[in-house]
C-alpha cells in the first residue's frame, strides 16, 4: 500500500516537473500585458487576435504540412530500409545503421549547416521543398530506430510460410510482416512528426524567403518579445492534442478481445 | 524481389542528404579561407578557450545524463508495472510536452526560475529563502534534464516492457530477493535501453547552445555555443566546421566504446 | 513494391504541385524583402501591396551574420535588405550591393535628415548604397529604485555594489565597445594592446554580471530582474512605457551610434520594385507607423515632425541631438582578421 502511494507520488512529481512550464505558458496566454515578466490582468483577447494574424496561421499551416509530409516520407523510406536491412550481410547492415545514426549524433547545427551548403551547391532555391527534404532526412533515423526492434522480434518463417502458401512477395509483406510492424511504424511516424514539429535549428538554416514555421517565427519574435498570440496558439495546440489523446483512450475499445 | 534493390531509396537518400553534406563539413573543416588544406581548425580545439568550452559541455551533459538516468529508471519500472491498456497513453504523456515549442518551454523555465520569477514569488510568500539558480550551471542542467528526460524514459520503458515476467518470477521462485532479482535479471536485460537512452540524452545535451543561452545567461561558454557563434556571429565557417568535426569524432568515439560493451548490438531499441 | 512506388510518386507529385504554386509567383509583380525580425509594422506591407499592386515576399533574419551568407551564396535572391552599418560596409567591400538611384527614390532625399547621411558616411563613404531606416545609440538602462547614484559612466558596470544586478550584451562588438569606450579607445580599434586591456576588463567584469543577453535585456529590466543593463536606445522607449522606474543614459565617455538601412543587392531580380518599396518606406506617414510599432528612432525627419506625443517627439532618448555628441562612433567592418581577433578575445573572456 505504502509502496503504491510512493509510486504515485513519484509519478506525480515527474509529471509536475514536465508540465510546470507548460502550465506557465498557458497562464501567460491569458496575460493582458505584452511582456512575459509582468502580469497585467486576465484577458482572452489573444485568442481572438490569433486567428486574425495571417502570418501565424500561415506558419501553423506550414508547420503541420511539413511535419505530416516529412513524417510520411520518412516512414515510407524508413520502413523499406528496415525490411531491406534484414536481408543484408552483417557488416553492411552495421554500416547502414551507422549512416542512419549520423544525423542523430551530429550537433543539429552541423546537420543544418551541412544541408544548407548542399542546397546552395546544388542550386536549389530555398523554400518549402528544402525544409521538407531536411526534415525527411533527420526523421528517417527515428523511424528506423523504432521499427528495427520490432523487426528483430519477427519470425522469418511466417513470411516464408506465406510464400509457400502461394502469396506473392507483396502480399506476404502486407498480410504478414506489415501488421506485425505496424505498432513500430506508427510510433516511428509519431516520433518523426513530433521531431519535425519541434525542430528549429535545421529549419532555420534550410528555409527561404517568405516561408516560416512556428519555430522560426517564434525565434524571430524573441527579438522584440514573444507575441502573446504565440502562447495562445501553443496552448490551443496542447489542449487539443490532450483532448484527442483522452478521447482515444477513454472511448470503449470494441477491438479488444 | 531483390532485397538489395529495396534499400536503394534509403541508400540514395542517405548518400545525398547525409554523406555529401558531411563531406562538405569535412571540406570546410580541413581548409582555410583561401581554400588551402590545413589542420589549424582541428587543432583549434587545443586552445584554452575551446578546450575549456568542450570540458564544460562534457561536465554538464554527463551530470544531466546521470540525473536523467536516476529519474527515468524508477519511473520506467513503475510505468511497466501498470496495466497494459494504458501503455500508449503513458508513452504519449511523455511525448506531449514536446508539442509545445522547445524555445517556448525553455523560456517558460526562465519565467519560473528568475529572481522575481514564479517560484521565488511562492517561496517568499512562504517566507522561505529564495532560489538562486538562474544563470548558473545548475539552471543549464535543469534545462537539459527537462528537455531530454523523455528520451531516457522511452527507451528504458520499451525494453522493460518486453522482459518476460516469467523470467522475473522464476528468479523469485528460485529464492532471489527483490534486490537480487533486479541486479541479476532486470538491470542486465535492460542494458540496451539504457545505452540507447544515454546516447539520446548525452548527445543533444553535449551539443546544445539554446539552453545555455536562455537559462545559463551565456555565462558558461559551451562547445555548442562556440560552434554556433562561429557560424552565425563571426561567419568563420572553417573554424566552426573544424570544431564540429572534433565534436563528432568525440561522440563517435563514445559510441564505439558503448557498442563494444553492448555486444548484442541491441542498443538501438527506441 | 509497386504500390509503394506509386505512393512515393504520388507524394512527389503533390509536393511538386505545392511548391510549383510557391515558385510561380516569381514571374509576377513581387519584391523580396529581407529584414530584421519584427522590424516594421506589418500593416505597412499591406498598404504597400494595396497601393502598388506589388506583392511583398517578406523574410526575417536575427543577426547580420546569418543574413550575410544567404545573400552571398545568391541562392535566395532578395531585392531589398536591411543590414546594419558594419555589415553594409562589408557588403560594399565584397561587391554585393548596387548603387542606389536616388532619382527613383525621391522620399529618401526629401525626408531623411542630413545628419543621418553624414553619420552613414562612416561605413558608406558617398551614401551610394544605403538609405538609413532606423538608428539609435547604445547606453545604460537602469532602475531608479535600485540605483540611487547618478549614472554617468560605463564604469558603474564594474561597481561591485551591483554584483549580480548587471546585464551585459551577448555580442562581441557591443560588449567590446563598452570596455573600449570606457578606456577612451575607438570601438573599431585593431590595436592589440588596447584590445588586451578591454579583454581583461571584460574578464574582471564577468563575476559581477548576472547574464549576457541580447534582446532579453528588455523583459528582464521591465520585470525588475536587474538594476543595470546595456541596451539599444530603441528598446529604452518601450521599456520606460512599461516600467516608469527605468531611465536611459548615454555614458559620458561616448558610445556607439548605429544605423540600419535599406540596400539593394547586386543580384536583385526586381530592382524597380525595390526602389518603389524603399521609397514607400521613406514616406513620412509610413515611417511614422513603423516608428510607433517598433519604437526604434527613425532618421525620417518628416515623420519625426508628425509624432503626436510631444514627450516622445522631443525625447532625448529617441532623438538625441547628434551635434551635441562628439564621441559617438559607428561600427566599421574590421576585415576577416579583425573579426577573428575580436572573436578570439571574446571567447577568451567568456570562457574565463
Amino acid at each position: 500500500m505504502m509502496r503504491n502511494i510512493a509510486k504515485k507520488i513519484y509519478i506525480l512529481l515527474i509529471l509536475f516537473f514536465l508540465y510546470a512550464p507548460i502550465v506557465t505558458l498557458i497562464v501567460l496566454s491569458f496575460n493582458k500585458s505584452k511582456t512575459r515578466s509582468k502580469w497585467g490582468g486576465f484577458t482572452v483577447k489573444w485568442y481572438g487576435s490569433l486567428f486574425e494574424n495571417e502570418a501565424i496561421m500561415q506558419a501553423l499551416w506550414n508547420t503541420l504540412l511539413i511535419a505530416f509530409l516529412s513524417a510520411a516520407f520518412a516512414t515510407i523510406i524508413g520502413t523499406i530500409a528496415c525490411v531491406s536491412m534484414q536481408g543484408m550481410k552483417k557488416h553492411f547492415r552495421t554500416i547502414c545503421l551507422g549512416i542512419t545514426n549520423i544525423p542523430m549524433l551530429n550537433a543539429e547545427i552541423v546537420t543544418g549547416i551541412s544541408l544548407m551548403l548542399l542546397f546552395i551547391s546544388l542550386g536549389i532555391k530555398f523554400g518549402f521543398l528544402t525544409i521538407l527534404m531536411a526534415h525527411i532526412t533527420f526523421n528517417i533515423p527515428y523511424v528506423i530506430l523504432s521499427i528495427l526492434p520490432r523487426m528483430k522480434q519477427l519470425n522469418p518463417s511466417t513470411y516464408e510460410a506465406a510464400l509457400d502458401l502461394g502469396a506473392s512477395h507483396i502480399q506476404a509483406f502486407f498480410k504478414v510482416v506489415f501488421p506485425d510492424l505496424l505498432p513500430g511504424i506508427l510510433s516511428g511516424f509519431l516520433m518523426a512528426f513530433t521531431m519535425s514539429l519541434d525542430d528549429f535549428i535545421i529549419t532555420h538554416f534550410t528555409k527561404g524567403p517568405g516561408i516560416d514555421t512556428l519555430s522560426t517565427k517564434i525565434y524571430t519574435e524573441v527579438k522584440k518579445g514573444i507575441k502573446p498570440e504565440m502562447y495562445a496558439l501553443s496552448s490551443l495546440i496542447f489542449v487539443s492534442v490532450l483532448i484527442l489523446l483522452l478521447l482515444v483512450n477513454y472511448t470503449p475499445k470494441k477491438k479488444k478481445n | 524481389m531483390n532485397k538489395k534493390l529495396l534499400s536503394a531509396p534509403f541508400l540514395f537518400w542517405s548518400a545525398l542528404f547525409i554523406i555529401i553534406p558531411l563531406c562538405m563539413v569535412f571540406y570546410y573543416g580541413l581548409t582555410d579561407q583561401t581554400g588551402a588544406f590545413t589542420l589549424e581548425n582541428i587543432k583549434a580545439i587545443a586552445t584554452p578557450e575551446h578546450s575549456k568550452a568542450l570540458w564544460e559541455a562534457i561536465k554538464l551533459s554527463v551530470i544531466s545524463t546521470v540525473i536523467c538516468f536516476f529519474l527515468a529508471y524508477p519511473l520506467a519500472m513503475i510505468l511497466t508495472g501498470m496495466s497494459t491498456s494504458k501503455n500508449s497513453l503513458i508513452v504519449l504523456i511523455f511525448i506531449l510536452p514536446m508539442w509545445m515549442n522547445f524555445l517556448l518551454r525553455t523560456m517558460a523555465w526562465q519565467t519560473l526560475l528568475e529572481k522575481t520569477g514564479v517560484i521565488n514569488g511562492i517561496l517568499s510568500a512562504l517566507h522561505l529563502p529564495a532560489l538562486k539558480i538562474i544563470n548558473t550551471p545548475s539552471a543549464i542542467v535543469l534545462g537539459m534534464v527537462y528537455n531530454f528526460l523523455p528520451f531516457m524514459v522511452l527507451p528504458i520503458y520499451n525494453v522493460l516492457v518486453k522482459i518476460d515476467p516469467n523470467v522475473v518470477n522464476a528468479a523469485r521462485d528460485l529464492g532471489a530477493n527483490s534486490v537480487q532479482t533486479f541486479l541479476k535479471i532486470t538491470l542486465p536485460l535492460s542494458v540496451p535501453g539504457i545505452i540507447s537512452g544515454i546516447t539520446m540524452v548525452f548527445v543533444p545535451a553535449l551539443t546544445t547552445f539554446v539552453i545555455s543561452k536562455i537559462l545559463g545567461g551565456s555565462k558558461v561558454l559551451l562547445i555548442g555555443n562556440v560552434i554556433e557563434q562561429e557560424f552565425t556571429q563571426t561567419g568563420n565557417w572553417h573554424l566552426g566546421s573544424g570544431l564540429s568535426i572534433v565534436l563528432m569524432l568525440f561522440i563517435i568515439f563514445n559510441m564505439v566504446i558503448s557498442a563494444v560493451t553492448d555486444k548484442d548490438g541491441e542498443a538501438n531499441a527506441l | 513494391m509497386k504500390k509503394l512506388l506509386a505512393l512515393l510518386l504520388c507524394g512527389c507529385l503533390s509536393i511538386a504541385a505545392l511548391t510549383g504554386c510557391g515558385n510561380s509567383s516569381s514571374k509576377e509583380n513581387v519584391v523580396y524583402v529581407y529584414n530584421w525580425g519584427e522590424y516594421l509594422d506589418p500593416e505597412t506591407l499591406e498598404l504597400f501591396e494595396q497601393e502598388t499592386g506589388i506583392k511583398v515576399i517578406y523574410d526575417e533574419f536575427e543577426t547580420n551574420e546569418i543574413m550575410y551568407p544567404k545573400v552571398e551564396a545568391g541562392s535566395s535572391a532578395y531585392d531589398v535588405i536591411c543590414p546594419s552599418d558594419y555589415m553594409v560596409n562589408k557588403m560594399i567591400e565584397n561587391d554585393l550591393l548596387q548603387e542606389i538611384n536616388y532619382d527613383h527614390i525621391p522620399n529618401a532625399k526629401a525626408n531623411i535628415g542630413a545628419d543621418y547621411y553624414r553619420t552613414a558616411r562612416d561605413f558608406d563613404p558617398d551614401n551610394k548604397y544605403c538609405i538609413p531606416y532606423c538608428w539609435g545609440t547604445v547606453g545604460i538602462l537602469y532602475n531608479k529604485t535600485m540605483v540611487d547614484e547618478p549614472v554617468t559612466s560605463w564604469s558603474i558596470l564594474w561597481d561591485e555594489k551591483y554584483a549580480g544586478e548587471i546585464l551585459m550584451q551577448d555580442s562581441v562588438r557591443d560588449a567590446f565597445m563598452v570596455a573600449l569606450m570606457m578606456k577612451g579607445y575607438s570601438c573599431n580599434t585593431l590595436d592589440e594592446k588596447e584590445l588586451r586591456e578591454a579583454t581583461d576588463l571584460l574578464i574582471a567584469q564577468k563575476p559581477l554580471v548576472q547574464a549576457y543577453v541580447i534582446d532579453q535585456v528588455r523583459d528582464k529590466m521591465i520585470g525588475g530582474e536587474a538594476a543595470l543593463g546595456v541596451i539599444y536606445s530603441g528598446e529604452a522607449i518601450f521599456t520606460q512605457r512599461e516600467n516608469p522606474d527605468l531611465e536611459y543614459v548615454i555614458p559620458e565617455e561616448g558610445s556607439n551610434v548605429w544605423i540600419d538601412g535599406w540596400v539593394i543587392p547586386k543580384n536583385a531580380p526586381n530592382v524597380e520594385n525595390a526602389e518603389k518599396f524603399i521609397n514607400f518606406m521613406c514616406r513620412d506617414d509610413i515611417a511614422l507607423m513603423n516608428f510607433e510599432y517598433i519604437t526604434y528612432s527613425t532618421p525620417n525627419v518628416a515623420a519625426q515632425a508628425l509624432i503626436e506625443d510631444e514627450e516622445i517627439r522631443n525625447s532625448k532618448i529617441a532623438f538625441p541631438d547628434l551635434s551635441q555628441y562628439d564621441n559617438l562612433e559607428a561600427f566599421k567592418y574590421l576585415g576577416t582578421e579583425g573579426d577573428a581577433l575580436y572573436n578570439k578575445l571574446w571567447k577568451e573572456a567568456m570562457s574565463n
